[in-house]
């Protein structure tokens, strides 16, 4: 189905401003999506109307937040068809996700010599993690290569595959590249030989549909802002059977069942790792943003991006002097690239002044770049909200560069 | 002239400009009259490493006068590299330390110097005066 998209611009009034005198022309919803008015609203809401701690208090308002916040889990659990609200853990954000998994597993399953394997194409938020992990275990980090289409050399990911592999994290969409990994392949093959897969989903969650018992991930991470939410929220899922094994992570309240100074017990999945009180707000504005995109829906968004994809990578392919970083043939709605002979910097902060925002640089990816032999990219990434017009706007700022610099 | 003439020069080329396009095409001009730091010192000893670009400084002492060579990887990092260089290059040690540099801001450059821009201009105003420091001491 083919989606109004001037309607759904009009939900955004972020995307209604000049910058630089210029209309906006908003190309950096890899870093974070601009948020719907129905997001805000309830965000808004919830603090003018419903502001109270959750989970503990008798009184009115809080059994209120309490609800909806509860609320949010399960539409997080239905959204992303997990079996139950026990294994919806919510948390700041995918990076803290990736760290509660890393750590816990530092404490309980890693031993000295055992292997975890990543993959070159990773965020620096599910490179670090790991290392500390190893740090911490005696394990050894091993890290499947790419091949020049920016896409994972599946043969030698078997190759690192063996008795010694605990887990495998990798990620479902390169935030660098845009590469969608065959991770419906990948998790299997560990699976085989009895390690554990974590999928750091933040790029693919507002991209395309995810299932995690169809994809039988044992975690899958990912974050609110990066989805119409607001920031400060994320979801790690996990399999309730590998959760109830793992030690706690915060220590604090609400993740306790009785304290004492002899020692405490833990609460019950999913609480056990939520120490603390959480960001009510944030949970409350992300189920407003599985609404949204549940309404729209996510094979609706998918269409409507791979044809900015396709729009895109035509003109830009037109414009001559451009060499694309990742061109997997399985590819999410952005693009990477240089212009050669450009600094990124240079091109990023003219398009700055003709009201386009792109990101440039290394993207939090280092070891991405250092395998293309490059210290950055521009990189244009795509939404449901943006148009053919703005890639047009964003073509002729990227010309008027190549006169400026070329 | 003085550090501050020198600055109050700049502004008033800047505000023939009225818009940022002019502002950048005269960027892209000052960046090749930067005083070109020899090849043997462009090594990452004098690299101030940003997060977006990359800058080489080196300094010299010339009497009581600090002398300043760059380069940068960004052109219009370059260009502003070209205007530190030009407000601090031939002064005494004594004036780089004293004098604060408000002509960014008053050109409009600012945000080249913000956090997230973090491209090592900040760094290199710090290297420029801790090489007047360290000179001034000798």
């Amino acid at each position: 189905m083919a989606l109004d998209i001037q309607n759904i611009r009009a939900q955004f009034p972020a995307l209604h401003q000049e910058v630089n005198g210029r209309p906006l022309v908003y190309f950096d919803n890899g870093a974070t999506s601009q948020k719907p008015q129905m997001v805000i609203d309830a965000i808004t809401h919830y603090y003018s109307k419903e502001n109270s701690n959750i989970h503990r208090g008798v009184h009115f308002l809080s059994q209120q937040a309490t609800y909806k916040y509860e609320a949010a889990r399960e539409a997080v659990r239905r959204f992303i068809n997990a079996g139950s609200i026990e294994e919806i853990i919510i948390t700041r954000g995918t990076t803290e996700a990736i760290n509660l998994v890393s750590s816990c597993l530092a404490r309980s399953l890693f031993k000295t010599g055992d292997e975890i394997i990543i993959s070159a194409i990773e965020h620096h938020s599910n490179i670090v993690p790991w290392q500390m992990a190893c740090e911490q275990s005696g394990a050894i980090l091993k890290v499947i290569p790419i091949l020049d289409s920016g896409e994972l050399d599946m043969d030698a990911y078997r190759d690192l595959l063996n008795e010694k592999t605990k887990l495998v994290a990798v990620n479902h969409i390169s935030n660098a590249l845009g590469t969608i990994n065959p991770i419906e392949e990948m998790i299997p093959l560990a699976h085989a030989k009895g390690a554990l897969v974590l999928i750091d989903g933040a790029q693919a969650v507002p991209h395309v549909k995810v299932d995690v018992q169809a994809l039988n991930a044992d975690f899958y991470c990912f974050s609110a802002h990066k989805m119409y939410g607001p920031t400060g929220v994320g979801i790690l899922y996990g399999k309730k059977d590998i959760l109830e094994k793992m030690p706690p992570y915060h220590g604090g309240g609400e993740m306790i069942k009785e304290v004492k100074f002899e020692g405490s017990t833990y609460n019950d999945l999913p609480f056990k790792f939520e120490g603390g009180t959480p960001n009510i707000a944030g949970g409350i504005g992300l189920e407003a943003a599985i609404r949204f995109i549940e309404e729209l829906g996510v094979e609706n968004i998918a269409m409507q991006e791979a044809d900015l994809l396709a729009y895109a990578t035509e003109k830009l392919k037109a414009v001559g002097g451009i060499r694309f970083i990742g061109e997997a043939k399985n590819k999410a709605g952005l693009v990477s690239f240089i212009m050669e002979g450009i600094h990124h910097y240079d091109a990023g902060s003219t398009l700055d002044k003709l009201g386009v925002a792109i990101r440039t640089g290394h993207h939090c990816a280092q070891p991405v770049m250092d395998r293309f032999g490059i210290p950055g990219t521009m990189r244009a990434s795509f939404a449901v909200y943006n148009t053919k017009e703005e890639i047009d706007v964003f073509i002729a700022g990227i010309k008027r560069v190549k006169l400026m610099f070329g | 002239m003085t550090i501050q003439e020198i600055q109050e020069e700049i502004i008033d080329e800047f505000d023939m400009f009225d818009d940022w396009m002019q502002k950048y095409d005269y960027l892209i001009e000052l960046s090749k009259d930067v005083p070109q730091i020899e090849e043997t010192h462009k090594v990452d000893e004098n690299l101030i490493k940003g997060c977006q670009s990359k800058v080489w400084l080196y300094a010299t002492k010339e009497d009581d006068t600090v002398r300043f060579t760059a380069d940068s990887d960004a052109i219009i990092t370059k260009g502003i590299v070209a205007l530190l260089v030009r407000v601090f290059d031939g002064q005494k040690c004594k004036d780089i330390l004293k004098n604060e540099l408000h002509f960014i801001d008053a050109i409009g450059l600012k945000e080249h110097l913000s956090m997230t821009r973090s491209n090592g201009l900040v760094s290199m105003i710090k290297q420029m005066k801790f090489y007047a420091l360290a000179f001034q001491a000798k």
